[in-house]
């Protein structure tokens, strides 16, 4: 057994630093408002003991002057790390601009990643660079899990039929923790392994030694021929289908009457369950893919539709 | 007599003389079997509550146990992952439904009540006994999927793992805690009904014991919320059993929407665990000091706040599930407003104690060491409320720990403080004060050496449920074991000296401890029908000190 207990947890980021300042803000703040009680309590519990001769007169049952400030004091106290909290929060939720993007799928009891622009893939590993933004987004393919990544003290839920995402920028290289951090089942105590943080040159390295031959948007236009997409949406196809090409970021107007933006949600919802919403214009006839198509191809074919500008689509067939 | 104060007590014993029938001890009244299983007295309800509960409390803290000899390694060594799942599972189930919700309100409470008020049983003496039947019947249903092999989900019940993918008997606990639930719904009922109908003559708002209030606010909890979580129960079955989309996606449904649904019921239920505790704190607070309690409008109206406002927390159960941003804000701001009427009663207790005549009996040893960990408990609260804290510290050991602070020091510990304080009442035996002073020592100490480390542990970043752990864990991991040893030999005393006393303890005063209320007038143990005439009041609560206090040593 290992006598050596860490006393703090590593940190990864700038972002880390500022958590971790605020936590211990806020333990000063505990103990600032927790002393005086437990010293008060002791003082008059011994003062005050049964028996003991002591000038027990004037004494009050209650006042709304003591009742206003002990109520109000603490609560503005704290309403200032809440503000400080809140702001920290915002800055972790907000998607960074030019973020390198990694796809995350959890299922029991495994995590993959899958990096957009190469194309690598790895299991219960995660390469990234440091200085650099990094978005993952991320789904499961079965129950909820969380990723948490203890070194950056950021933890985001995964949950099956939906996207969410975990943006941060890590700025010391070293190995660090990565577990699941939402009960999932039989071996959710081992669903976890390593986030890797390297120096931009070492990350290009390892890109290059895991090669992978295509980017994710290559896989995902092979896999758009191979499930029988072009066949519909293709340019030289005869069936009435829209035009894919573009399609990401843009509001789409549907046969119910509403506009929705086409985002990675919509583009998978779209996907699996091609009858909830129906591109206005279009006849309701794409066959639904659900027990078809595993999350990581998804993943693989919403990159290739969201790279697709509308000429490389045609020079393409 | 009649033109008496009720609050006034007579110095010497009453003279022995033959007691008529209705004076009979509730005790003595009846010695079949009938005549406790078919019992309609609030006291003897009480009684029987209390001995299916402490079962109830001894295999859930066996499940704790096997948890905590387990943990002791890093390795997966005494349980397989599966049997750690179960036994966590379990330990939640029986310990939130089984055992907190209804610890204090259904054995103190239902003995204290009508005492307090001055009334000769609750309003629906059947319906209370249905409560516990219904209650014994949930038991079964529980020991069922317990012996069956399990439940492998959590007390939580997440969605889609609990409707999907978990194989264990999810079904047998699912009907328990629906069934449990009609049993803390009726309680509440009764309550309410009886705090408004039978007060006694001169028993306004205005000078109902603190216990009373904390009580009220709680059964009004019990009735708004534990329906939403019956209803909930009733949706998580449809998916299981019938594949009916509601929450999980794969079958058209929304996972977030259970979370929201469970956790609207349980945010109110942990006040359900907590207010009744306070209510306890606040008598064991006033009896100690031997002083009218500071601020008493503050402390009754900030049960109700607590009420009212538990209901509009349970977002932040979910920061990191992926509900929107302003959400989070909005949940994060009214969970730091939530915690001002729990501070409010922590500074009016410690107001009490000011130029009081403090004795440190048993009862003021327990009720500080709630106000001890109970403030530590919210005080951690508080930090989880920040967002980005809690970003970190969600399904980490920072939770367990924090919960178990109020939960286990908070809540528990007044359990046995009530259970020091009106075990004379209860009982009619007095027990060695000494060897309840020492179990309040153990207990706190045992206590903070178990679930302190574990607050180190979630920031160090060890996740909750985890069955095999990182070893630089360990060291804080044997820490707490070790401590659990501890805290299990302070629960335990209780059996031996509580138990000696009702053999061989000397008979108790009517009053032992010289405090004021209603139910220090009646004799130890209370007649049958409690009152022989109806009290009438005419003062408030806490009137120290007593104009003839029944004087003990
Ligand atoms: C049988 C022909 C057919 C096939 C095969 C087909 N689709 Fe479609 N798809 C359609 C039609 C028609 C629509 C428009 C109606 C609707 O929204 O369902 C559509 C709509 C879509 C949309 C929404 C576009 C918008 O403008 O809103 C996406 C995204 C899409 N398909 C992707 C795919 C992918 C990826 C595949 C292969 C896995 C595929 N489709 C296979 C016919 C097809
Ligand atoms: C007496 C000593 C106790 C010990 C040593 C103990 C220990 C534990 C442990 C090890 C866990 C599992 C944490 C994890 O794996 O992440 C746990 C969970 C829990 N405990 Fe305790 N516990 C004790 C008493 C109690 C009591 C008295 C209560 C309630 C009154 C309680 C309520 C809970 C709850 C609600 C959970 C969460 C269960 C879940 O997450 O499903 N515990 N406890
Ligand atoms: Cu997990
Ligand atoms: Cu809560």
């Amino acid at each position: 057994m290992s006598f050596v207990t860490p006393l703090w947890p590593p940190q990864a980021s700038a972002y880390a630093e500022q958590v971790d300042r605020l936590f211990l803000g806020f333990s000063a703040l505990t103990v600032l408002l927790v002393l005086p009680v437990f010293i008060l309590i002791g003082i008059f519990a011994l003062k005050y003991r049964r028996g003991r001769d002591v000038d027990r007169t004037h004494r009050t049952r209650g006042s709304v002057w003591l009742e206003t400030s002990w109520a109000a004091g603490p609560f503005l106290l704290v309403l200032g790390f809440f503000a400080w909290g809140v702001a920290l929060y915002v800055d972790a939720q907000t998607e960074p601009v030019g973020a390198l993007e990694i796809s995350g799928t959890a299922k029991q009891w495994m995590w993959k990643f899958s990096h957009h622009p190469g194309g690598q893939r790895e299991i219960n590993e995660l390469h990234v660079p440091a200085g650099e933004p990094v978005k993952i987004t991320l789904t499961s393919q079965d129950v909820i899990h969380s990723l948490y990544l203890p070194a950056l003290r950021l933890k985001q839920d995964v949950l099956p039929g939906r996207y969410t995402t975990l943006s941060f920028t890590a700025d010391r290289p070293g190995t660090y923790a990565l577990r699941c951090a939402e009960f999932c089942g039989a071996n959710h105590a081992v669903m976890g392994g390593r986030i890797v943080v390297q120096t931009p040159r070492d990350y290009a390295q390892w890109l290059s030694r895991s090669g992978a031959d295509k980017s994710l948007a290559e896989r995902g236009k092979l896999l758009f021929r191979q499930y029988g997409c072009s066949g519909c949406h293709g340019p030289a196809s005869s069936v009435k289908a829209p035009d894919l090409a573009g399609l990401y970021g843009r509001p789409v107007s549907l046969e119910s009457g509403e506009t929705i933006i086409a985002d990675d949600q919509y583009i998978r919802d779209s996907i699996l369950f091609p009858h909830r919403a129906i591109a206005a214009g279009y006849p309701p006839i794409m066959p639904t893919f659900r027990n078809v198509i595993e999350e990581e191809d998804l993943i693989a074919l919403t990159a290739f539709i969201r790279n697709t500008r509308a000429e490389d689509w045609r020079e393409e067939e | 007599m009649s033109d008496a104060s009720p609050l006034q007590e007579s110095a010497d014993p009453p003279p022995p003389r033959e007691t008529p029938e209705e004076q009979v001890s509730y005790l003595r009244a009846g010695y079949s079997l009938k005549s406790w299983f078919f019992t309609t007295d609030h006291k003897r309800i009480a009684i029987l509550y209390m001995v299916a509960i402490m079962f109830f409390f001894v295999v859930g803290g066996a499940a704790a146990v096997l948890m905590r000899l387990d943990l002791a390694t890093p390795s997966a060594d005494l349980l397989t992952s599966d049997g750690y799942n179960r036994a966590f599972t379990m330990h939640g189930v029986i310990m939130v439904w089984f055992f907190l919700i209804p610890s204090i309100p259904t054995t103190f409470g239902n003995f204290l009540i009508p005492l307090m008020i001055g009334a000769r049983d609750l309003a629906f003496p059947r319906l209370n006994l249905l409560s516990w039947y219904i209650y014994v019947i949930a038991g079964f249903f529980t020991l069922y999927s317990l012996v069956a092999g399990g439940v492998d989900t959590g007390w939580t019940f997440y969605t889609p793992l609990s409707t999907m993918f978990a194989n264990g008997h999810v079904m047998a606990a699912l009907s328990a805690v629906f069934i449990v639930g009609f049993s803390s719904i009726l309680t509440g009922l009764n309550f309410i009904v009886t705090v408004h109908k039978l007060r006694a003559p001169g028993m306004t708002w205005g000078r109902l014991p603190l216990f009373i209030w904390s009580h009220y606010a709680t059964s009004l909890v019990l009735l708004l919320a534990t329906p939403v979580l019956s209803i909930t129960l009733v949706l998580l079955a449809a998916e299981r059993m019938l594949g009916v989309g509601i929450f999980d996606p794969a079958l058209g449904g929304d996972p977030l929407l259970y979370q929201h649904l469970f956790w609207f019921y349980s945010h109110p239920a942990v006040y359900i665990m907590l207010l009744p505790a306070m209510g306890v704190v606040s008598e064991l607070v006033a009896a100690a000091a031997h002083k009218q309690v500071f601020g008493y409008w503050f402390i009754a109206y900030s049960s109700m706040a607590i009420a009212a406002l538990g209901f509009l927390v349970w977002g932040h159960h979910m920061f990191v599930s992926g509900q929107s941003m302003y959400a989070s804000a909005i949940f994060s701001l009214l969970s730091v407003a939530v915690a001002v009427p729990s501070a409010i009663k922590v500074y009016n207790w410690t107001a009490t104690f000011y130029k009081g005549s403090v004795s440190f009996d048993p009862a003021f040893l327990f009720a500080m060491s709630f106000i001890g960990l109970f403030v530590i408990g919210g005080m951690t609260g508080l930090m989880l409320a920040m967002l980005a804290v809690d970003v970190h510290l969600h399904d980490t050991y920072f939770v367990v720990a924090h919960f178990h602070y109020i939960m286990v020091g908070g809540t528990v510990s007044a359990f046995f403080g009530a259970l020091h304080f009106w075990w004379p009442k209860i009982t009619g035996r007095d027990y060695t004060k000494m060897w309840g002073g020492l179990t309040a020592v153990l207990i706190f100490g045992g206590f903070n050496m178990t679930f302190f480390p574990q607050f180190l542990l979630g920031y160090l970043g060890m996740p909750r449920r985890y069955h095999s752990y990182d070893p630089e864990f360990q060291v804080l991991h044997l820490l707490s074991s070790a401590g659990a040893s501890i805290l299990a030999v302070g629960y335990m005393l209780p059996v031996f000296y509580l138990g000696w006393s009702l053999r061989w303890g000397k008979p108790a005063e009517t009053n032992p401890w010289g405090a004021t209320g209603l139910e220090w007038t009646v004799p130890s143990p209370p007649p049958k029908h409690n009152f022989e005439e109806v009290p009438v009041v005419v003062e408030g609560p806490y009137h120290y000190p007593l104009k003839h206090p029944a004087s003990r040593d």
